[in-house]
């Protein structure tokens, strides 16, 4: 939370954020649920999606359908340049040097795996070693796994500690002459945890190892400026920042990427082929290969401007009260127990109770209206570290309001009712 | 009654607050696990069998309110009970935990193991209450892969 209060200039921004009226930009968030004004707690897993999201993909449909980079017609002309707009929104949202370092991609996962595939492949051999932390999404891991298998390479875990908090001495303790890459979450999506990825990524870069890091639960939180983290890639989903499903983003340096073979083979990642050599596309297009997600990617792009539009100072100070009331509030609850501690963090709150199970919690609660997550969140060794077999997570975005909260206490009433 | 009371009834509580035959069978000449990924339950239902007879089951394992009742619903059923029995009884258990809610469940037939039929209008904890049976199915069986649900 801290860190989130330092974004705000050392500030508290003053009480101008109107969550009542951002509401209205959300149509699903006036609908009922078993009679009762659904509490949206589940932005964690995908967030909802603003009127000016779900009118770009109408309009797209309407009046611009057709494909990118080969049509001399005028629709084509027309889908292209909306579609390299949003590129060029998107370049702009996290900082990023240059339009060719933005790849469009499905989401965090293939971002991930087309590093891990394309970089790892090429540049990691038997017998180096993979740093990642012990909270990582299965999506973080996952695919390095798969790469140690094919490659020979050993992956390798930073510890956290009881507050869910990366243990920096033991980071640096793992660093050796074998680590040939890091892949770290920005912030933790089942504990909320904000990892201090600079310094992670400079004692990295003092060997000279290239860090990802994975943005997905961080893009609706923080701003994210590339070139000031330092990080060499950085991969995010759409749909978690008000955007589509089915569209993300994955920054690369121009240089790393330039170096990488491409991910996939097909149209519009080439330049010339012939059957005996084809020559690969210019960046970020060699990593783009076959038809993209137009409609998605240019809605992205709204997600983008209706996100730079937002008075951002007093977003994160509305988030952070939200996690803070609610952090007390739950805290006060003695059958209840919250899991992720960190002194820093954004937009999540996971808890367990001793004697109910998450799933019977998340039933009862949707009962309320009030929709959570109950399970492992993908990321199973987290559960493991905390000795649970599940968590109820409350995941929040800047149009959850503080009686929303309330709301959820009362519901957990109920549940310790029925469990009595 | 609520959807709520009706899936949490009394009796389910009451399994969930001290589920019976909650422990490890010694002399179980068969055994199966059982794993629901979706949600991360997980069951070991032992079975001792003998001249085709179960002569006594128990199990181990940690998940919610719904698998844990059913779970020690089913031993209590199981146990003295033909292994014949024990199929057509999971066969109809089945068909009252995925049936339609309001159609036929059958679930006059099943006697105390009716009061699980609330499940069927909560789609999502379907699985956790048919995670024990499918685990003592494939005990049955003698199969070597844990039961999933999925």
């Amino acid at each position: 939370m801290k860190a989130m209060l330092q974004k705000t200039d050392g500030m508290m921004a003053p009480e101008k954020f109107d969550v009542a009226r951002v509401r209205q930009d959300f149509p699903i968030l006036s609908q009922k649920i078993h009679g009762k004004p659904l509490v949206y707690f589940d932005n964690g897993a995908t967030s909802q999606k603003p009127q000016c999201v779900i009118d770009a993909i109408e309009h797209y449909y309407r009046a611009e359908n057709s494909n990118i980079h080969r049509g001399v017609h005028q629709l084509s002309e027309r889908a292209t340049a909306a579609y390299e707009a949003a590129r060029g929104k998107l370049r702009g949202f996290i900082n990023a040097p240059s339009d060719r370092e933005i790849i469009f991609v499905r989401g965090t996962t293939e971002a991930i795996n087309l590093v891990a595939q394309s970089y790892g492949r090429a540049f990691l051999k038997a017998g180096d070693e993979i740093v990642v932390s012990a909270m990582e999404h299965h999506s973080n891991i996952v695919p390095w796994q798969m790469l140690c298998d094919q490659v020979g390479a050993k992956l390798r875990v930073i510890p956290i500690n009881h507050d869910g908090e990366i243990v920096m001495e033991e980071y640096q303790r793992l660093l050796n002459d074998r680590t040939k890459f890091v892949s770290v979450t920005h912030v933790s999506n089942a504990l909320g945890t904000v990892v201090p990825v600079k310094e992670i990524i400079a004692l990295a870069h003092g060997r000279g190892v290239p860090v990802l890091l994975d943005g997905a639960q961080a893009v609706p939180h923080l701003k994210i400026d590339v070139q000031e983290l330092d990080c060499d890639f950085y991969a995010f989903s759409g749909h978690k920042m008000f955007g589509p499903t089915g569209v993300g983003v994955l920054y690369g340096r121009a240089e790393l990427l330039e170096k990488m073979p491409p991910y996939q083979g097909g149209g519009d990642m080439i330049s010339l082929v012939t059957f005996e050599k084809t020559h690969y596309n210019v960046l970020p297009y060699k990593f783009e290969a076959g038809t993209p997600n137009i409609a998605d990617g240019i809605a992205l792009g709204a997600a983008v401007d209706y996100l730079r539009a937002l008075d951002w100072p007093a977003v994160i100070a509305h988030e952070d009260r939200l996690l803070r009331y609610a952090t007390d509030a739950l805290g006060q609850i003695a059958a209840l127990r919250i899991i992720g501690t960190a002194k820093e963090k954004a937009g999540v709150l996971s808890f367990v109770f001793d004697q109910v199970h998450a799933h019977d919690v998340g039933t009862i609660l949707d009962q309320e209206g009030v929709a959570v997550r109950a399970g492992h969140h993908c990321a199973m060794p987290v559960m493991q570290r905390f000795g649970v077999p599940a968590t109820v997570r409350a995941s929040f975005a800047f149009y959850n309001t503080i009686e929303e909260i309330d709301v959820l206490v009362r519901a957990i009433e109920r549940v310790l009712k029925v469990f009595g | 009654m609520s959807e709520l009371d009706d899936l949490y009834q009394e009796v389910i509580l009451d399994h969930n607050k001290s589920p019976r035959n909650f422990r490890v069978l010694a002399a179980a000449n068969r055994q199966a696990e059982g794993y629901n990924p979706l949600c991360g339950d997980q069951i070991t239902v032992f079975l001792q069998v003998e001249d085709g007879v179960i002569k006594d089951i128990s199990f181990q394992g940690s998940g919610c309110a719904i698998s844990k009742a059913s779970a020690s619903m089913m031993t209590t059923e199981l146990k003295g009970k033909p292994e014949s029995a024990a199929y057509e009884l999971f066969n109809n258990v089945h068909h009252m935990l995925t049936g339609e809610p309001g159609g036929d469940s059958g679930a006059e037939r099943l006697g105390k193991l009716a009061v699980l039929s609330g499940v069927c209008k909560f789609p999502a904890r379907v699985k956790c209450a048919s995670l024990a049976w499918h685990t003592v199915h494939s005990a049955l069986k003698g199969e070597q892969q844990p039961a999933k649900t999925e």
